[in-house]
C-alpha cells in the first residue's frame, strides 16, 4: 500500500454508497490493521441527490480527516460524476457505473477510466441494491489497494446475515469483472461517446 | 408530679419536624393538602421507604422538603421528567409528584401531557392557587378571567387551562378535583390513585390570602373556605370539558376519569421482551458496590 | 473495578465517533440514557436504544432536551449511571439542569456533538464553539469537567473516563466531540472488561442515622445513597446544609459553593490529561484539542520540515483548564498558536494562563469544516520568526 491513499465513493442516495466506503475502511483497517479514516456528507443530500463518502488510507494514523482531491473516485450517478469528478488527483483512477455515467470532458490521457455496468450485473444475481457491492468488488480489483480477501471479509462482516450470500457473490462478480478489465486496460475517452445514460 | 402524655400527631412521622416552622402563610391551603396526602399514606398503609416525592418550584414546590421520605426538590416545571427517570431506573419506587398549577402547567406543561400520554405510573398531586404565589402574585396559566394580579393590574383576559380536560385528553387513567374544603374526600381520593396504575392526577384548589384574595377582595383563608363550601358541587363522572373554572362560578368537585390504559414500564418491558426473547435484560440498579450487573454479550454489526 | 464484561465489545470494530462513544458509556456502567434527537450527536441515543435492552439497560425518548438533561439526574437518584447527549440549541436548552447536576452533586455525563452556531446554525456541519458554553453556561459559581477526544478511539475511551470522574468527584462530566470526530468512522478497539477500569458509585456505608447526603468525606466529596434505601434524603437546588435542607444564607452559601468548586480544582492536577509533544527546546508550541489537534499536526510537522522548533500540546481535559502546564511553558517560548473552530475561546485561558510571559496567537475559524493547515502553519511560522 503506498502510504496515503484518498478514495471518494459517491452516488446519490440509496445507492449505498456509505456501505461502500465502510467496506473499504473496514478491510483495510480492521481486517488488514493498516489505518483508514472514513467520512460522508450528512444533511438531506445524504438521502438523496449527491451523495459521497470519503476514505483515507494509510500506513500511518490519518491527521487530516477530510479528502479534497482524491487518487481514486468510484461514481454510481452522473450528477456525482459532475461534481466531483474535478476534484480528481491528476493520473487518478475513476471508476463509474458505466450505464448511469456518461464521460464528458475528462482528459483521459491524465486519468485512467474503468467502467462496469454494475447495476445491470446486480440485477442478473438477482437484486439491484447489491450495486454497490459490485462496484467495491471492482474498485478492489483495479486499485488492487485492498486484498481481495479482505474486502471480502469486510463484506460479510458489514451486512445482515440473511443477505450475506448475495453481497458476496455481487462482490466476486465485480472483482472478477474488473481483473478481466485490468487486463484489456482503462477505457479511452471515444468508448464514452456511445454510452446511454439511463438516470 | 405526674406527666401527661401528649398524643403525638399521628401525620408527625410523616414530617421532617426539625423543619418547622414551614413558609407558608396563614390561611394558605398547602399545609392541608399535606395533611390529607399523609392520611392517604395511612390509610393505604404504604411502604414509605419505596415512596418518592418530586417537586418542582414554587409554594407547592416546598412540599418536598417537609415530607420525611426521600425528597427531591428539582428546578421549575421539570418535577415531572425527574420523576419519569427515577421512576425507570427503579420501578419498584412509587413516585409522587407534588407541585403547583404554574410549576405543572405553565413551565412544565409540555412534561405533564408527555407523561400522560406515556402513562408513566406516577401521581400528580397539583395544588392550584390560581396563582404564582412564591414570585409575589403574578398571572397563571389557571388564572380565570377578570382577576387583578401583580402582571394584569387591569384585570386578566387570558384564556385559563381547564386541568382536568387537559389532563384526561392526554391520557391519564385517573383524573379527579378537590378544594381544601374537602379534606375527607380529597385524602381517600389519593389513596385511591395511589392504588391504580398508571399517571393520576388530582387537582386541589387551594386558596392564596396573601396574594389572590387579598387583591381580588375575596377576604382570607376562611373566606375562602366559606366560598369553596358555597359553590363547590360534587359530580363524580362530570365531563372534563364542562368543568372549567371561573372567578366566582360553579366549581365542580369529584372523581372524573378513573380507566385502564397500559402502564408504561410494564409495556416497555413486555414489547421489548416480545420483540427481543431471549436476547432481553430486564433493568436494574446498581449493587451495593455500585457496580451493574446482568447483560448478555452481543454481537452486533459494528455500523450502521 | 472492572466494567460488566457482559456490556463490553471486546474486540476491534470500525465506528463513527457517536457510536463509539455510547459503547464507552455502555463500558463505563451506563444503563440508562435519555435523549432528543438532534444532528449530529443522535446517533450516540440510536445505538444506545439498540444496546439498551440486551444489557439490562432503559433508554427514554424525552419530549425535549431540558426534559432529557432532568430525567437522567431522577434516573442516577434511582440508582442507575445515566447519560444523555446533545448538540447546538439541545446543549442551550439544558444549561439549567447543569447547574442542578452541580449544585445537588449528581454524578452524570452530558455528550456534545458540537455544530455550528450561534441558533440553529449549521446542523451537519462541526465547530468547537460550546468550549465557554461548557464551562460557564449554567447561572452561579460552579466547577464542571469536559474531555476532548480527537478520533473515534478516544470517544470510547475519554466516554468511560467522563463516568469515572463524574463518580469520583460527583459532577457534571462532559465529552466535547466535535461533528468530524462524531461522524468519522476509524478502527476502535474496545479492550477486555477486566482491562477496563470503572470508578463504582459511592454508596454509603453508613446507617440512616449517621448518615448526612451533603457530608463531604476526605476527598471534599459527599458520599451517595440511591432512594428507597431508607435513607429518606433530600436533595434541593436551592442552596443546603450537610443534610440537604434549604438553607439560604451568605455562610452557607459560602461553605457549599466554595466547595463544589475546590472538590474540583483542588484536584486540577489529576483531572487536567494533556499530551505535550517536543515542548522542550520549541520556539513554538501549538495548543488545540479535539478534531483540530489532528489538522494541526499536519501544520506542525510542515513547520518541522522548514526547520522549525515546534512544539505540541493537546488538552485532552479542556476544564478545569490545565493551567500549571501553561504557565510553565509560557516563560520557555516565542509564542503559543491557539488554532480551535471559534473566533476565540480556549485561547483566552491560554492567554490568562502565559500571564504576559509570551506571546498567545489565535487561528480563529468561525467552523463549518476544519482549518486549512497552511493557516496554523502560517502562523507558527509567523511567531517562530
Amino acid at each position: 500500500m503506498q502510504s496515503l491513499n484518498e478514495i471518494r465513493v459517491a452516488g446519490f442516495g440509496g445507492q449505498g454508497v456509505i456501505l461502500s466506503a465502510i467496506v473499504i475502511g473496514k478491510a483495510a483497517s480492521i481486517v488488514e490493521g493498516n489505518f483508514a479514516t472514513m467520512t460522508q456528507n450528512f444533511g438531506p443530500e445524504a438521502r438523496g441527490g449527491a451523495c459521497s463518502a470519503q476514505v483515507i488510507l494509510s500506513n500511518s494514523p490519518v491527521l487530516y480527516p477530510y479528502v479534497t482531491h482524491p487518487d481514486v473516485l468510484v461514481v454510481m450517478s452522473q450528477e456525482a460524476y459532475l461534481r466531483f469528478a474535478p476534484e480528481l488527483k491528476p493520473g487518478g483512477i475513476l471508476l463509474i457505473e458505466q450505464d448511469l455515467v456518461r464521460i464528458k470532458g475528462l482528459s483521459p490521457a491524465e486519468t485512467r477510466v474503468y467502467g462496469i455496468p454494475a447495476t445491470r450485473i446486480a440485477e442478473q444475481i438477482g437484486k439491484r441494491m447489491v450495486l454497490n457491492v459490485v462496484m467495491t468488488g471492482f474498485f478492489g480489483a483495479i486499485t488492487g489497494l485492498i486484498s481481495r480477501e479482505a474486502l471480502r471479509k469486510a463484506v460479510e462482516d458489514s451486512v445482515p446475515s440473511s443477505f450475506r450470500e448475495l453481497n458476496l457473490k455481487a462482490f466476486d462478480s465485480g472483482y472478477d469483472y474488473g481483473l478481466q478489465h485490468l487486463e484489456s486496460g482503462a477505457l479511452e475517452a471515444s468508448e464514452f461517446e456511445e454510452v446511454t445514460v439511463r438516470e | 408530679m405526674s406527666s401527661v402524655a401528649i398524643p403525638q400527631n399521628p401525620v408527625e412521622p410523616f414530617l421532617r419536624s426539625e423543619r418547622m416552622p414551614h413558609i407558608w402563610c396563614p390561611g394558605c391551603g398547602i399545609g392541608t393538602t399535606v395533611n390529607c396526602f399523609t392520611r392517604a399514606l395511612l390509610d393505604s398503609k404504604a411502604d414509605l421507604t419505596k415512596l418518592a416525592i418530586v417537586s418542582g418550584i414554587g409554594c407547592t414546590g416546598r412540599v418536598a422538603g417537609y415530607t420525611n421520605l426521600d425528597s427531591f426538590h428539582t428546578t421549575h416545571g421539570r418535577a415531572i421528567p425527574f420523576a419519569t427517570g427515577l421512576k425507570l431506573a427503579n420501578p419498584e419506587l412509587n413516585v409522587v409528584v407534588y407541585s403547583g398549577d404554574g410549576d405543572l402547567f405553565a413551565i412544565g406543561g409540555n412534561h405533564l401531557i408527555h407523561a400522560a400520554r406515556r402513562n408513566v405510573n406516577l401521581k400528580v398531586i397539583c395544588v392550584n392557587n390560581l396563582i404564582y404565589a412564591m414570585t409575589g402574585g403574578q398571572t397563571a396559566p389557571t388564572t380565570p378571567g377578570d382577576v387583578i394580579t401583580s402582571t394584569a393590574p387591569y384585570g386578566t383576559y387570558d384564556p385559563a387551562f381547564n386541568l382536568p380536560y387537559l389532563v384526561e385528553a392526554a391520557g391519564a387513567v385517573y383524573v379527579a378535583r378537590w378544594t381544601t374544603f374537602h379534606v375527607r374526600q380529597l385524602a381517600k381520593s389519593m389513596a385511591e390513585m395511589f392504588q391504580k396504575k398508571g399517571f393520576g392526577f388530582i387537582e386541589v384548589l387551594s386558596p392564596c390570602p396573601t396574594l389572590y384574595q387579598r387583591r381580588n377582595k375575596m377576604g382570607d383563608g376562611l373566606d375562602a373556605m366559606k366560598f369553596y363550601k358555597q359553590v363547590s358541587k360534587i359530580k363524580h363522572g362530570a365531563p372534563t370539558s364542562e368543568v372549567a373554572l371561573s372567578k366566582s362560578g360553579e366549581i365542580v368537585v369529584g372523581k372524573f376519569v378513573d380507566r385502564e390504559r397500559p402502564e408504561y414500564i410494564g409495556t416497555m418491558n413486555t414489547y421489548l421482551e416480545q420483540q427481543l426473547g431471549e436476547r432481553y435484560v430486564e433493568p436494574h440498579t446498581l449493587s451495593d458496590d455500585g457496580g451493574c450487573s446482568g447483560g448478555e454479550l452481543e454481537v452486533i454489526s459494528c455500523n450502521r | 473495578m472492572h466494567a460488566d464484561p457482559q456490556g463490553v465489545l471486546t474486540g476491534a470494530h470500525f465506528l463513527d465517533g457517536d457510536h463509539a462513544a455510547c459503547e464507552g458509556a455502555i463500558a463505563a456502567g451506563a444503563r440508562f440514557a435519555a435523549g432528543y434527537p438532534i444532528t449530529p450527536s443522535t446517533e450516540v441515543v440510536e445505538r444506545f436504544a439498540m444496546r439498551a435492552p440486551t444489557v439490562g439497560g432503559t433508554f427514554i425518548q424525552m419530549e425535549d432536551e431540558l426534559a432529557a438533561s432532568i430525567t437522567i439526574q431522577g434516573a442516577v437518584w434511582g440508582g442507575v449511571k445515566a447519560f444523555t447527549v446533545t448538540s447546538g440549541p439541545g446543549f442551550s436548552l439544558m444549561m439549567e439542569h447543569i447547574g442542578y447536576a452541580a449544585m445537588t452533586e449528581t454524578p452524570c455525563v452530558f455528550i456534545n456533538v458540537q455544530r455550528g452556531g450561534p441558533s440553529t446554525g449549521l446542523p451537519t456541519l462541526p465547530a468547537q464553539a460550546d468550549m465557554m458554553q461548557v464551562r460557564w453556561g449554567s447561572h452561579g459559581d460552579y466547577e464542571i469537567i469536559a474531555l476532548c477526544p480527537n478520533s473515534p478511539q478516544e470517544c470510547f475511551d475519554l466516554t468511560i473516563k467522563a463516568f469515572n470522574f463524574s463518580e469520583q468527584y460527583r459532577v457534571p462530566v462532559f465529552v466535547m466531540l466535535d461533528e468530524v470526530v462524531g461522524h468519522m468512522t476509524e478502527k476502535v478497539i474496545i479492550p477486555p472488561a477486566e482491562e477496563i477500569e470503572i470508578e463504582p458509585r459511592h454508596f454509603t456505608k453508613k446507617a440512616p442515622k449517621d448518615f448526612r447526603l451533603y457530608e463531604p468525606e476526605a476527598n471534599q466529596v459527599p458520599d451517595m445513597v440511591k432512594a428507597g434505601d431508607g435513607y429518606n434524603i433530600h436533595v434541593t437546588g436551592l442552596t443546603h446544609d450537610q443534610r440537604g435542607y434549604p438553607d439560604m444564607t451568605p455562610p452557607m452559601q459560602d461553605v457549599l459553593v466554595k466547595r463544589l468548586q475546590s472538590k474540583i480544582l483542588d484536584n486540577a492536577d489529576k483531572i487536567c490529561l494533556f499530551e505535550k509533544e517536543n515542548v522542550e527546546g520549541a520556539d513554538v508550541v501549538v495548543v488545540s484539542y479535539g478534531i483540530t489537534s489532528r489538522v494541526a499536526q499536519r501544520a506542525v510537522d510542515q513547520a518541522r520540515e522548514k526547520g522549525v522548533k515546534v512544539g505540541k500540546l493537546r488538552l485532552i481535559t479542556a476544564w478545569p483548564f490545565p493551567e500549571r502546564v501553561i504557565s510553565e511553558i509560557a516563560p520557555t517560548i516565542k509564542g503559543f498558536v491557539v488554532p480551535e473552530l471559534n473566533l476565540g475561546q480556549m485561547v483566552r485561558e491560554v492567554e490568562r494562563c502565559a500571564g504576559g510571559k509570551t506571546r498567545t496567537v489565535r487561528v480563529s475559524h468561525a467552523g463549518g469544516t476544519v482549518h486549512n493547515p497552511e493557516s496554523i502553519l502560517n502562523a507558527i511560522l509567523e511567531v517562530a520568526r
